[in-house]
């Protein structure tokens, strides 16, 4: 078991064809990925080969799905085209799309995350983000497999690199699902929605959440957590130093006055008994301490 | 990135929004010049992208042009909050009866639009919502269906907007959607929104906050871009195409990821304070590919910033393994070498991730001048600060 995506997942690539798609369908495919798919109108009934393997090209995500019965899109195409895109994927109804695009106009973002909504049948995970992973069964985005197998541990963080960081910290124990919500202002998965989604997953024993500056996302999610939570949950917030008023890599990732600051988050998630590490290592090994007390 | 108050107007008015954007002056003599050209009273406003201009003295009304010249004088050059006054905007004195609030913004909580909107405005919303929260409301937009003619009737409503200006409101409130939306903004706020003596409204004040990542489809956008006032590090750092923001510390920071970059500012500042309080020198994220040409980039931005005592390069090997990064590394300073900016300040690079193992033994067999390699991101800190102390 795992969250949002297992090895039954069939997933399709909208943007497979272009140079990042490419390289990362190759990879998601080496981990073990059923890709089943990619979408692009001018190469519809191609198929692309990835180290002897041939994927079909389809024209529309309607029809990927059809002929393959996909339930999870992975997006690479430019800003540009990224809502249209998303929105093709929510009139297919696909229940899941990963949008892993930067750079996204935020209006694009509200318009298809409300269409999912409205759908009743789409979630969506980013924009701008690394993607989600059920490490040895399924990677639907730019996440690399290598880092850290299967385990006991949900991680659920708006940053990539420190998603990658905190598996690499906890390899020896591994991971149920990993998942890279993303930096944006809005995004169609929150940290509330996967800390649910944790709770609920039978294999899952303890929850990572990373968070940083920025909206009050990580305040909301500590009090879902003392309302609904009853597994462990260690966590980190980044952006301590970062000044008030500046954009700190992510579009999201700014305290404006005295809002969105890294010292409210860790205040709010202390306040509920979350652990929080002052360093990534450290957050580790609060984690480290919590599953060796559980497999005693 | 945010707009000054002539330039809000200057958009607000091209969607048709009622509005004065009046002149734009640099000088006293120019001040002087609107102020014959406007005839009558005017106002002189700094333009900064700050709040509380009227409490700091940088908005002032004038009776005549003589006036007006010596108000300009005053407020040129006056330091708002941090901001130095350089461009004034003189407009006409209003003849005023009353003044609300208004704005939409993007509602990250609730993932959607929200208008705030008050009949009580001039004044700092945040401090109306705290000492008479009845009087804000709150109306949420779904961005799906947008703000029609029938929504911004809810809204002014809501708002408990006097029932004499309410028809002359609503189209105002579609225009100024129109501005959010159609501009790419993740603000639009007026305050105040005014009821002149003729009973007509008006925005007498903007304040928009336009979204970088939509400027692809708004070439337009640049020119609001106010280059005197870019920090000349981070001027030099986006001419490279590098994500950079300047700090005031002595530690300079390589970093591949934002959230990484982030926690490594926290590690070192954390770790400095064993230091004498060594502080991160600025935010560099330059992304997950780590090319040898984009780190020869960010190591050149920082190594000129003369408050860099030490250097710390922090990557995680993740789409792009660590044997890569090194030789990027290496490469970098043959590149700065042959630039004629040899890397001479000492440097601290943590590898760890994907072939992390081959990567430090490529840096290792480089034996580059001033660079050591410890493998834990908390001791590099610590290393990087300590040399910063140094």
């Amino acid at each position: 078991m795992s969250i949002f995506l297992t090895k039954d997942s069939k997933v399709i690539v909208q943007g497979m064809t272009g140079s990042e798609g490419t390289k990362h369908t190759t990879r998601m495919l080496a981990s073990g990925t059923n890709i089943v798919g990619g979408v692009n109108p001018r190469k519809a009934g191609q198929s692309q080969d990835f180290d002897g393997k041939s994927v079909p090209v389809f024209g529309t995500v309607a029809d990927a799905v059809k002929e393959t019965g996909a339930d999870v899109s992975v997006i690479f195409v430019p800003p540009k085209f990224t809502k249209d895109a998303v929105l093709e994927a929510v009139e297919a109804a696909v229940p899941l799309v990963v949008v892993i695009t930067e750079g996204v106009p935020v209006h694009d973002t509200a318009a298809f995350f409300a269409a999912a909504q409205a759908s009743g049948t789409t979630r969506i995970i980013g924009p701008n983000c690394p993607g989600i992973i059920t490490p040895g069964e399924s990677n639907a985005g730019i996440i690399p497999a290598d880092i850290a197998g299967p385990g006991r541990i949900g991680l659920v963080s708006k940053s990539g690199t420190l998603t990658y960081q905190m598996m690499y910290e906890l390899r020896d124990f591994g991971f149920s699902t990993a998942i890279g919500i993303g930096g944006d202002p809005i995004i169609g998965t929150t940290h509330i929605d996967a800390l649910q989604a944790f709770q609920n997953d039978p294999d899952t024993d303890a929850i990572v959440m990373i968070g940083e500056i920025g909206g009050d996302a990580e305040e909301r999610a500590a009090a879902f957590i003392k309302a609904n939570v009853t597994k462990p949950v260690v966590g980190y917030v980044a952006g301590f130093t970062a000044p008030e008023g500046k954009t700190m890599g992510h579009a999201g990732a700014i305290v404006s006055g005295s809002s969105g600051t890294a010292a409210a988050k860790q205040e709010a998630l202390e306040a509920v008994g979350v652990k929080v590490g002052k360093t990534p290592t450290e957050t580790a090994n609060l984690m480290r301490e919590i599953m060796q007390g559980l497999t005693k | 990135m945010d707009l000054m108050e002539y330039q809000a107007k200057t958009v607000f008015a091209k969607h048709g929004v009622r509005t004065t954007v009046g002149a734009v002056v640099t000088t006293p003599e120019e001040a002087r010049a609107a102020a014959e050209e406007i005839g009558g009273r005017v106002v002189v406003k700094a333009q900064v992208k700050t709040g509380g201009r009227g409490k700091a003295g940088g908005v002032k009304l004038a009776s005549s042009p003589d006036e007006a010249e010596e108000k300009a004088r005053e407020i040129l050059g006056l330091d708002i909050k941090g901001h130095v006054v350089k461009i004034l905007n003189i407009v006409p004195a209003a003849a005023i009866a009353e003044e609300y609030y208004f704005s939409f913004l993007v509602d990250r909580a609730n993932r959607n639009y929200l208008c705030i909107a008050s009949a009580a405005g001039g004044m700092e919303i945040e401090e109306v919502a705290h000492t008479n929260p009845d009087a804000v409301a709150q109306i949420s937009i779904d961005p799906g269906t947008g703000v029609d003619e029938a929504k911004a009737r809810e809204i002014a409503t809501a708002a408990k907007y006097p029932a004499d200006v309410i028809d002359a409101v609503v189209p105002e409130i579609v225009k100024l959607y129109d501005v959010f939306i159609a501009e790419d903004a993740s603000l639009v706020e007026v305050n105040p929104l005014v009821k002149l003596a003729d009973g007509t409204v008006e925005a007498l004040d903007g304040k928009v906050t336009l979204d970088e990542n939509a400027d692809f489809r708004h070439p337009d956008h640049a020119e609001f871009e106010d280059v005197s006032a870019a920090d000349p590090l981070e001027a030099a750092a986006k001419a490279k195409g590098l994500n950079y923001v300047k700090l005031d510390g002595s530690v300079g920071i390589i970093g591949n990821g934002a959230g990484l970059v982030m926690s490594t500012l926290d590690v070192v500042a954390y770790a400095g304070e064993e230091f004498g309080g060594q502080k991160p020198a600025n935010f560099l994220d330059i992304g997950g590919g780590a090319s040898a040409e984009v780190m020869a980039n960010g190591l050149e931005i920082i190594i000129s910033d003369p408050q860099v005592e030490s250097v710390f390069v922090n990557v995680f090997g993740g789409i792009t393994a660590c044997d890569e990064v090194a030789n990027g590394i290496v490469q970098a300073f043959e590149l700065l070498a042959s630039r004629g900016e040899a890397v001479t300040k000492p440097l601290v690079v943590r590898l760890d991730g994907n072939n992390a193992e081959e990567g430090r033994r490529i840096l290792d067999e480089a034996g580059l001048a001033g660079l050591e390699r410890v493998d834990t991101m908390d001791g590099a800190a610590k290393r990087a600060a300590e040399l910063a102390a140094k």
